[in-house]
């Protein structure tokens, strides 16, 4: 991770580009959580990369003074995992909603977790497809009456949280867009952390589906008690019909990159071409 | 019956040893200084199913895998019956009298008896049966005993223990032979006498990683699919050597994704599938065209559509590379026709993508794939690699990602650049990258990206292997063609023109952008071209005679498709056959004008 030494205050790391969210939107309290965790780790614009794909989150990059990379849809964390694995000393991040990360995108993020690759990846989960203009998404609840769905969906929703804990990812945490203070410090957390870090935060749409009050309702703060190196226990709180904010779990095995720098180390990493084609001389 | 160009064919169950085989014989005729040339048909199981190798071995620079055979070797009583029919009169077999009985007087053939598991019985080492028959082969086609067991020592010395029977069995064939076989057989090698020129002895996609790696390709992110994987195991075990990664990715949609992101962190960058991957990756594909992100995706085709026939041939992947994706995303296809041409196609592609900022797709084939070819030594001194331009970010304060310029090409940053921040955005957008739907900038932003091909199209013409055009400048009959078909057609035309017929050939090895100078030059006074493809509609012809249908109405020049689908490559006389039909045609025609 590659640092200043004064850090870069929140307003300039917001570039000129206007959010196009609606107002009352989460994801603006998401934004401001992450430009400030920006600044309070004293990251250097220069060596920061942000991946998105395609949703009301897909712009995000736009949004802040550091280098982006507007994808497709669901593909941000392959992107992601490429940044990272052509310049480890990025400090990389993939951010998507919900239908972007497990939906289209829900077949990358078991490898993504798995590969242990140094990203931390911010999920804004508002339960519906905002910008095609509400259709249910993949942790939409039962019985969801919308244009797509007139009679109301069957799907059982996902949980994201369980879901990512049991692909194996080193660190999964929940957090709220309205509680900016602590989803800075959990994405500080993710940052800090080496590997792969995983990041639901419940981001209400106003607009389609307003969700502000019965995220209130049903969130609740991590028990104190809570050891997050305890996968069991961390499952059973997932599990759980209350929506815990912190952290669910983390351990410290090597990221992908740490394991690519090894192999490179053990294979030789001294090869010319000259040396390769001897063996195909005859 | 020629002297040093034979045609050998091998055919067994999988598991037998039947690769091995033909591998290490070519191998050893290949380090005594002959030319080699394989052919791999695959069985469609995992373990078991059919399997063919064949090679053809001259001490002239080999171009295909010949039209008939003249030799057949036969391990059991079915790589017998299956292949017997293929075997020219006159020809050989040489097979295991343990286990294959022959048909005595069948067309002429000369049979070659080779008690084989006695043999290798005698020694206790049923394991060196393969070996027994390298062993006899050698023998009797007149390749030296010594650069046999050097092959051997080369090949199979990491089993250290066993080397010394391993040699035992090889010398058990030779000396049979060399007893039994006391007569010169019709057909035999007669390695140069200088010994072998300096060369390299490789398949296809060796070459295709060989010139990833001298390109500077230092990730590569792919998915297993039949018959590009090798591509993915040989660069896993070198690119770590050279600084570099490998990702064996989920799907094909994260590779290439993987790709484009490490181009956009500064990598060169690449992925390597078959078509049912590139289909995957098109949306991608136009991503990195519309975020002007290099990368090389290099498609080993095979028989579709769908699943199709992984283990065979065809060239039906000109359309989908040249036109895959929605709306319109340029992109550059390269088409490499040799093995040697592999290793220098991929140096193209490279450049191609490294200095316009593009994708570039790579059209190799099934049967280029795993064909082991000799081919003169790289010219490694002689190779220029170009790079992205970077922007010069002192000079100013603002960086415009897509700075409009008259080349279509704009300096990029790449993160770690001080002051070089900008999304590289998927949206339209303007100079700066940010997401922006203006008509004006729609428009100017689309001819931008065009722009690239154009700039690309003029600055071609002065890179090295382009195109390669050979033959009689002023014939009348011309072939044009892309890819690996390149070989039979050198042959079938060496073939038509000794006996007097006058052909010219080209091939465009830069597809997209054509090279329309040269062809333009090259079709000029012909009265007709001939364009063999392994496609039913004729991919390539329907594209000549778009571009070029100007001057080919004009002139009165007859575009003559000749299409094989059979999932196997052409015979040059497939081509030589139309050449002497197309010649015969010109002659009535003159007559009745």
């Amino acid at each position: 991770m590659i640092t200043l030494a004064e850090p870069i205050k929140v307003k300039d790391w917001k570039s000129d580009v206007k959010p196009i969210w609606c107002p009352g939107c989460g994801d603006y309290g998401v934004l401001n959580s992450l430009l400030k965790a920006l600044s309070d780790l004293k990251l250097d614009p220069d060596h920061v990369a942000i991946a998105s794909g395609i949703g009301c989150s897909g712009r995000f990059p736009a949004f802040v003074n550091a280098y982006g990379f507007h994808g497709v849809h669901g593909r941000a964390l392959p992107l992601a995992t490429g940044i990272k694995t052509a310049n480890p000393e990025l400090t990389v991040f993939a951010v998507g909603g919900d239908g972007d990360a497990f939906s289209i995108g829900g077949g990358h993020l078991p490898h993504a977790a798995r590969r242990n690759v140094d990203v931390t990846y911010v999920v804004m989960d508002n339960e519906i497809y905002g910008l095609t203009k509400g259709q249910p998404s993949p942790t939409s609840p039962i019985g969801m009456e919308r244009k797509a769905s007139p009679y109301g969906t069957y799907d059982a929703p996902l949980n994201p949280i369980a879901m990512v804990l049991s692909y194996g990812a080193s660190f999964v945490a929940r957090g709220f867009s309205s509680q900016p203070r602590e989803l800075t410090e959990l994405i500080k957390r993710g940052v800090q952390h080496q590997g792969f870090s995983f990041i639901q935060v419940m981001s209400p749409c106003v607009t389609f589906f307003d969700t502000y009050a019965y995220f209130k309702e049903i969130t609740a703060p991590m028990p104190e008690s809570h050891d997050p190196s305890d996968r069991m226990a961390a499952m059973q709180l997932a599990l759980e019909r209350t929506q815990y904010l912190g952290v669910f779990y983390e351990d410290n095995r090597p990221p992908h990159h740490v394991h690519m720098e090894e192999l490179q180390e053990k294979a030789g990493n001294h090869l010319t071409l000259e040396k390769l084609l001897e063996r195909f001389q005859r | 019956m020629p002297v040093n160009d034979m045609v050998i064919r091998i055919g067994g169950e999988s598991g037998e040893g039947i690769v091995t085989i033909g591998e290490i014989f070519v191998r050893i005729a290949a380090f005594s200084g002959l030319e080699v040339y394989t052919f791999r048909t695959f069985p469609a199981e995992i373990l078991g199913g059919h399997v063919t190798f064949q090679a053809r071995i001259s001490d002239k620079p080999v171009l295909s895998q010949g039209d008939e055979i003249d030799v057949l070797v036969s391990l059991n009583q079915e790589g017998y019956d299956k292949h017997i029919g293929e075997l020219r009169p006159g020809g050989m077999v040489l097979y295991d009298s343990t286990d294959v009985s022959p048909m005595p007087g069948l067309d002429g053939h000369l049979l070659y008896p080779v008690p084989v598991d006695e043999l290798a019985r005698s020694i206790d080492f049923m394991r060196g049966r393969n070996l027994v028959m390298i062993g006899a082969m050698v023998r009797l086609f007149g390749l030296p005993l010594d650069r046999a067991e050097q092959m051997v020592r080369r090949r199979l010395g990491r089993y250290k223990d066993l080397l010394p029977k391993n040699l035992e069995s090889l010398n058990l064939g030779y000396n049979y032979a060399q007893e039994h076989f006391t007569q010169p057989p019709p057909v035999y090698l007669e390695p140069p006498v200088e010994g072998a020129r300096e060369g390299l002895v490789m398949t296809g996609n060796q070459a295709l990683a060989l010139g990833a790696i001298a390109a500077g390709c230092r990730i590569y992110a792919g998915y297993p699919i039949t018959p590009a994987t090798d591509i993915m195991e040989f660069l896993a075990k070198e690119l770590p050597k050279v600084g570099g990664a490998v990702i064996q990715a989920e799907d094909e949609i994260a590779a290439i994704n993987m790709a484009i992101g490490a181009s956009f962190a500064g990598a060169r960058a690449m992925t390597a599938t078959s078509g049912p991957g590139l289909s995957l990756m098109i949306e991608a594909l136009g991503l990195a065209s519309m975020t002007e992100t290099p990368v090389v995706m290099v498609d080993v085709q095979r028989a579709g559509p769908s699943t199709g026939m992984p283990t065979k041939t065809s060239q039906g992947d000109l359309y989908l590379a040249l036109y895959a994706g929605n709306d319109e995303a340029p992109r550059f296809v390269v088409a490499p026709s040799s093995v040697e041409d592999c290793f220098y196609q991929m140096i193209n592609a490279f450049n191609l993508a490294e200095r316009y900022q593009m994708p570039v797709i790579v059209l190799s084939d099934q049967s280029l794939a795993p064909r082991v070819e000799t081919c003169p030594p790289f010219r490694l001194d002689q190779i220029e690699l170009f790079d992205r331009e970077l922007a010069d970010l002192a000079e100013t304060d603002t960086y415009e990602r897509y700075k409009i310029t008259e080349t279509g090409v704009s300096p990029m940053a790449v993160p770690g650049m001080k002051g070089g921040h900008h999304t590289a955005e998927g949206l339209e957008h303007n100079e700066k990258g940010n997401p922006n739907y203006t008509p004006q900038m729609h428009q100017a932003m689309m001819e931008k990206r065009q722009r690239k091909i154009e700039t690309a199209r003029q600055q071609l013409t002065l890179w090295p292997n382009i195109v390669e055009e050979w033959g009689d400048d002023d014939a009348a009959i011309a072939i044009m063609g892309w890819g690996s078909s390149l070989g039979p057609v050198q042959e079938a035309m060496a073939r038509a023109q000794a006996e007097g017929y006058k052909v010219a050939a080209l091939f465009p090895k830069v597809l997209l952008p054509m090279p329309d100078l040269q062809i333009r030059r090259f079709i000029k006074g012909r009265r007709a071209i001939i364009i063999p493809e392994l496609n039913l509609r004729g991919q390539f012809a329907r594209m000549i005679e778009h571009r070029y249908s100007r001057e080919l109405i004009r002139d009165g020049i007859e575009v003559v498709s000749l299409n094989k689908y059979r999932g196997l490559p052409f015979r040059p006389v497939e081509i030589y056959e139309k050449i002497v039909e197309v010649a015969q045609l010109l002659t009535v025609r003159a007559r009745v004008e």
